[in-house]
Parts: structure tokens; sequence; C-alpha cells
């Protein structure tokens, strides 16, 4: 095993191998200062590959949506990046460091180059303007275009996302939509500008099961029909097994593993993903020929406090195969094979 | 939208019939006989008996009430007792300052309030917000007619910029007349931007914390963009029930502050009515005061109605 990063360090300089889009490096996204600091993000590392899709998993408060909207550049007071880098490849091909970017520049960088879309449809609408409206917006702010023009690729948009007389339905405020709708219709205007990338938090946490599992097709099939990559962020393996090409990790605002998806659900290496996989519900599994059930295995214990971390692991309070070692110092992130790395000094132990 | 503009009319006309029920009840019940008290102590029984003819106060309360709702019907708000006038003829002549005074007052106080909230909420506990925040509970608190003597003190009587009473005299061009408003509306603004001010920076603050001002962001809006067109937009709707309530609580205001400005409008007219118990006056005068809340309320509704494709009544 050798390391897979060095320990960021702002001087390095600002490169990225082909074929990745986005890199986030060591990077820290602090709440607060003095000794009530919620380190939500610490030293997260991923990278994004160009066209696939990548899943962030972790329990709730893992730092999921933080890393996001840092990605976006998001963060408000009392939030701030204390450290790390976000590197970005833009359309032209520049990469720059978007933890460095002046708010003026990122303006160019969301919607064109990175967009996103949020867990809550019936809210992250303005409920004053149609939908139509709020698509052609996103549209109008990047490029010049006609009135006539704008109306029809809004209407393209909204076809795009299957929404069914699009037409007339572009001319809807949110609250005459169901929560689907006004999720197709989010990802509608996300889409139009043709990002690079889309983030999508959690977009289908909020809906039922059936509608959920549109959603997620429609995404599966847009993001690969328009070859962009996509940062999928959910609690719910079993979307991620439908949608993720690679799977990054969290835990208590740390990436403790990122595998490709085959490889994260065959041959797991961190005890946070052993456990997490465990304790997700399987048919196949969980339920034998004869009908019996087996107890869903449930992790002890409790996500710590991001307030109060322990000096070492952050999961070895909770981890069955912790040691001495494990409890002194955070481990590293290690490659366990190509394409696959983990956070854990005891992996092998299993 | 013609179906509920009907509805708030029906409304307003019960309303209005309320108003005028209680305003005409009010009246009668008032100790003592008006004709008797307005005449005074050296009246003969003669005198009064004839007055209460010509008043018709002789009458069943019922005819009373029936001939005072036809004269409103037919646009008759009565005759006034000492300016031999008729209620609606005098009230018509003293509007225009009153009517200017409420509309500058109100523009004065939007045109502080709303910027003042808007950045106090967007830069929240900054030294900006703190400062406002102090400021607007001084003038929340300062009677509108102490301001008003402070400021003719110093811009009429020290420095001189203005008149420190009266509305130019008659034949006074409209510049004239609207230099004299200059005062008496900045000292009614102030006070009343204050509240105007709190409550945008509370409503912006809510908005502001909303999914959707993120999606804006996440557009690339610039911040002006988003905290203008969209947080503000969403922030107003609640805001303009405030600028309502502060439009018919300014129509009050004008008349203690028009009898300390010497202006004639509305309400240094229902003052010396009052004192000289100009009872059809006093009468005319609430149920004008009263229409202009009902009309206020109304345009309100309908604002609401424009601006939120929610709102259905
Ligand atoms: N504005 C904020 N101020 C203070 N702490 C914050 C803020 N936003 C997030 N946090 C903290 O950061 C931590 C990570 O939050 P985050 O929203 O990223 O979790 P998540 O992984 O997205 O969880 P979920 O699955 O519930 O969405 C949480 O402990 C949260 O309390
Ligand atoms: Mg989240």
């Amino acid at each position: 095993m050798t390391p897979a990063a060095a320990p960021s360090a702002s001087s390095q300089p600002d490169v990225l191998p082909e074929g990745i889009l986005l890199r986030v490096d060591g990077l820290k996204t602090h709440f607060g200062t003095g000794n009530r600091t919620a380190k939500a993000v610490d030293g997260v590392t991923f990278s994004l590959p160009r066209g696939r899709t990548v899943a962030v998993v972790g329990e709730s408060g893992s730092g999921k949506s933080v890393t996001s909207l840092s990605i976006m550049g998001l963060i408000a007071p009392p939030g701030r990046i204390a450290g790390g880098r976000i590197l970005h490849r833009d359309r032209e091909g520049r990469v720059r460091d978007l933890a460095r970017l002046t708010n003026a520049d990122f303006r160019h960088i969301r919607g064109p180059e990175i967009a996103m879309i949020f867990q809550e449809p019936m809210t992250s609408l303005n409920p004053l303007m149609t939908v139509g409206e709020q698509i052609g917006e996103m549209i109008a702010l990047h490029e010049r275009i006609s009135r006539g023009d704008l109306r029809r690729r809004v209407v393209e948009l909204l076809k795009k996302v299957e929404i069914p007389a699009a037409e007339s339905r572009a001319d809807d405020y949110p609250h005459q939509m169901s929560g689907g709708m006004r999720q197709r219709a989010m990802i509608a205007m996300a889409l139009a500008c043709t990002p690079q990338l889309l983030i999508a938090d959690e977009p289908t946490t909020a809906l039922d099961v059936t509608i959920q599992a549109q959603i997620l097709e429609l995404m599966r099939r847009l993001q690969a029909d328009m070859g962009m990559s996509m940062l999928f962020i959910t609690h719910n393996l079993g979307v991620v097994a439908e949608i993720a090409h690679e799977v990054v990790v969290m835990y208590a605002g740390r990436v403790v593993e990122q595998a490709p998806a085959e490889t994260l659900f065959g041959r797991p290496s961190h005890p946070y993903t052993r456990a997490l996989l465990a304790s997700t519900p399987d048919p196949d599994r969980d339920i034998a020929a004869d009908g019996s059930r087996r107890p869903l295995a449930a992790i002890p214990g409790f996500v710590p406090s991001i307030t109060n971390l322990p000096p070492g692991c952050a999961f070895a309070p909770r981890c069955p195969l912790a040691a001495q070692a494990c409890r002194e110092s955070p481990p590293e992130l290690t490659t366990v094979a190509p394409g696959h790395v983990a956070r854990c000094i005891r992996m092998e132990a299993a | 939208m013609l179906k509920p503009l009907i509805r708030r009319l029906i409304e307003m006309t019960v309303v209005m019939a309320l108003v005028v029920t209680i305003v005409f009840v009010i009246v009668r019940i008032a100790p003592g006989d008006p004709a008797a008290m307005m005449l005074g102590p050296d009246a003969t029984p003669q005198d009064v008996a004839d007055l209460r003819v010509r008043l018709g106060l002789d009458q069943s309360l019922a005819v009373q009430y029936l001939r005072y709702v036809g004269g409103l019907l037919s646009g008759d708000l009565g005759q006034s007792i000492f300016l031999g006038q008729p209620v609606g003829a005098a009230l018509l002549a003293r509007a225009e300052p009153t009517f200017f005074l409420t509309l500058f007052s109100l523009l004065i106080a939007c045109t502080i309030a709303l910027p003042v909230g808007i950045l106090s909420a967007y830069w929240r506990g900054s030294l900006f917000d703190q400062a406002t925040t102090t400021l607007a509970m001084f003038a929340a608190s300062v009677p509108s007619f102490w301001l008003g003597l402070v400021l003719m003190q110093v811009f009429a009587v020290k420095l001189g910029w203005f008149d420190p009473s009266g509305y130019g005299g008659p034949g006074a061009g409209l510049g004239t007349r609207l230099h004299h408003l200059v005062l008496p509306a900045v000292a009614l603004g102030i006070v009343s931007s204050a509240l105007i001010a709190r409550f945008t920076r509370a409503s912006m603050l809510d908005v502001l914390g909303d999914d959707f001002v993120r999606t804006a962001r996440a557009k690339g809006m610039s911040e002006w963009q988003v905290v203008l067109g969209h947080a503000f937009k969403n922030a107003l709707i609640p805001i303009l029930t405030v600028i309502g309530l502060t439009a018919a609580l300014l129509v009050s205001g004008a008349i203690v502050t028009e009898t300390v400005f010497g202006l004639p409008g509305v309400g240094s007219l229902i003052v010396s009515a009052v004192l000289r118990r100009d009872y059809p006056v006093i009468q005319g005068a609430l149920l004008v005061i009263a229409g202009l809340y009902v009309i206020i309320n109304f345009v309100i509704d309908m604002l609401y109605l424009a601006v939120d494709p929610r709102v259905r009544y």
C-alpha cells in the first residue's frame, strides 16, 4: 500500500490528470471559530472523472451537502473553506481552484459549468415565477438569446425531462405542480446551459418511491445522453447501485473510501463501508428460501459530534477492528487497488 | 380576476354599511342634546327646538336613520352647521393637502424603509444593521408632532428654508403648496418608516434563508439579482400589509401634523369641527376616513392578487 495523496499544500500547482473533471483535495469546510468550530468537512479528497456518475454516500451529518455546496461556492458565513483545493477543469480546458475563485468568476461557473439540484423540490423553486420563467432566467443569464428562441429552448428542456404537455406546463407556477414534476423542472433548469457537471443533493429523497425510480431513471439516462459528469449525493445504497459508476463513502466530514461501484459492493475495504452495506436491506441476502429473515446489522454506537472529533480515526469508537493505533492518529487515504482508496490501517484484519 | 373583485366589492359595501350605522349610533348616544350643546348655555328653549327641527332631530330614530342613509346614497353627507356649506364640499375643499401629505409621507417612509430593511437583513449583525435598528427604535418612539416641531424649529425658523406654517395662501401654485408639505411629510414619513423598515428586515431575513434563494445563487445570478429579483419580491408580500397599515395610520397621523403645521386639510377641519361640535362634519369625516381604510385594504388585496399567484380570493 502506498499513500494515494500527499497532504495537500496550497503551493502545489493546479494540475489535473486528463479525464478528471474535478478533484477535491483535502477540502476543509468549517463553521464558526474557536473551540466551537464545527468541522463539517475536514479533509475530503476525491476525484470526479469526466462523463461518470460518482455517488457520495454517508449518514446524515457526514458532510455531503456541505461538500457539494463548497464545490458550488455557496458556503456562507459563519461557514468558510478553511483549507484544501477544489480543482476544476472548465470547457476551455483551464484548470482553476474553485476554493480560491472570486464570486464574480464563480458566477460563470454556476450554470454553464456546474449546476446543482436540491433535495426539496417543493421549496427550491421561486413560488412567484412560472417554471418556464425560472428555466428561461437561467439561460438568459448566461447567453444572449431572443425571446422566441428562449421560449422554444424552455419547452424543449421540459420535453427533455419528460414533462407532459410541456408547452402549457411552462406557464405553471410551482404550486400547480406535483413534487415529481417540480423536481423534473429543477432538472430542466439545471441542464439549461448544458453543464459539464451536475451535482444532485438527494434529489429523490423527498419523493414517493415510484416517482423516485422515475426520476432516477431519467437522471441516469440524461447523464449518459449528455455525457456529463454527475455528483449524486444520497444516503441510500440502493440508489447508488442504480445510478453510480463510482462511490465515495463519507464519515464524519472525511472520505473513508472511494471505489468503482462493483468493487465497493463486492469487495468493500473500509469497516464503515462494510457496516453500511450490512445495515442496508437486501432481499436476496436477508430472506432465506424458507421465508425466515436475517436481522439487519445496525451499526452500534453513534456518529461522533463534529465539534468534538476523536483524535484518531473517527469511526474507531464503533469499529469492530479498531486497535490502539486507530485511536491515536487519523489514518491516511491509501490505495487498495487502482481506482480504489480507503482510509483504514486495519482493513486486512477482516 | 373579475369574480374576486366583485366579492371584495360586496364585502366592502357591507363594511361601509356597518360603519355608517355605527357612526350614526355613536353620534346619537353621545350624552346631551346635540342642538343644546351646539347653541351653548345662552340659547332659549325655543332656539333649541328650532334647531332640532332644522337638524331633523325631532323625528324618530328610524326616520332619522333612513333620511341619513338616503342622503348618503345620493352623495349628500349633510350640511355643516357652522361653515354654511355641505359637509361633502367642505371635506373636498380640504382634501388636497391631506391627500398629498399622506402620499408624500408614505413615499418618504418607503424610500427610507425598504432599502434600509433590505440591507440590514442582508448584512445582519453588521454595524449598519445595529445602527439602523437603534435608529428605528428611536424613530418609532418619537411622536410625529414632536419631530415636526423640531424640524420646523431647525429648517423653517433657524435656516429659513421652509415656511413654518400654512399652505401658501389662496392662489398659490402647486410648487409652493408642495414646498409647504416637505417638513410635515418628512416628520410623518420618518416616524412611519421605522415600522416598515423593521418589518422589511424580518421578512427579508425569512426569505433569504429559503431554498429558492439558494437555487437562484446556484444559477449564477449576482447577489443583487438574487436579493432584489428573487428574495425581495417574495418578502414584499407581507410587507405590503404593513405598508397598507401604515397608509391608514398616516391618515390619522396627518390630522395631528396638519394642526402643527397649520395646513388647511381634513385634519384641521376635523379638529375645528370637534371643538365647535359640528356633528354633521365629524360624522362625514369619520365616514370618509373609514372609507379610505376600506379602500386601502382593497388596494392591498388587489396587489396581493397581482403579486402572488398562490392567492385566490
Ligand atoms: N450553516 C451551518 N452552520 C453550522 N453547521 C452547519 C451548517 N451547515 C451544516 N452544518 C453542519 O455540518 C455537518 C454536515 O452537514 P451536511 O448538511 O453536509 O450533512 P449531510 O451529510 O448532507 O447530511 P444529510 O444526509 O442529513 O443531508 C452537520 O453536522 C451540520 O450540523
Ligand atoms: Mg444533506
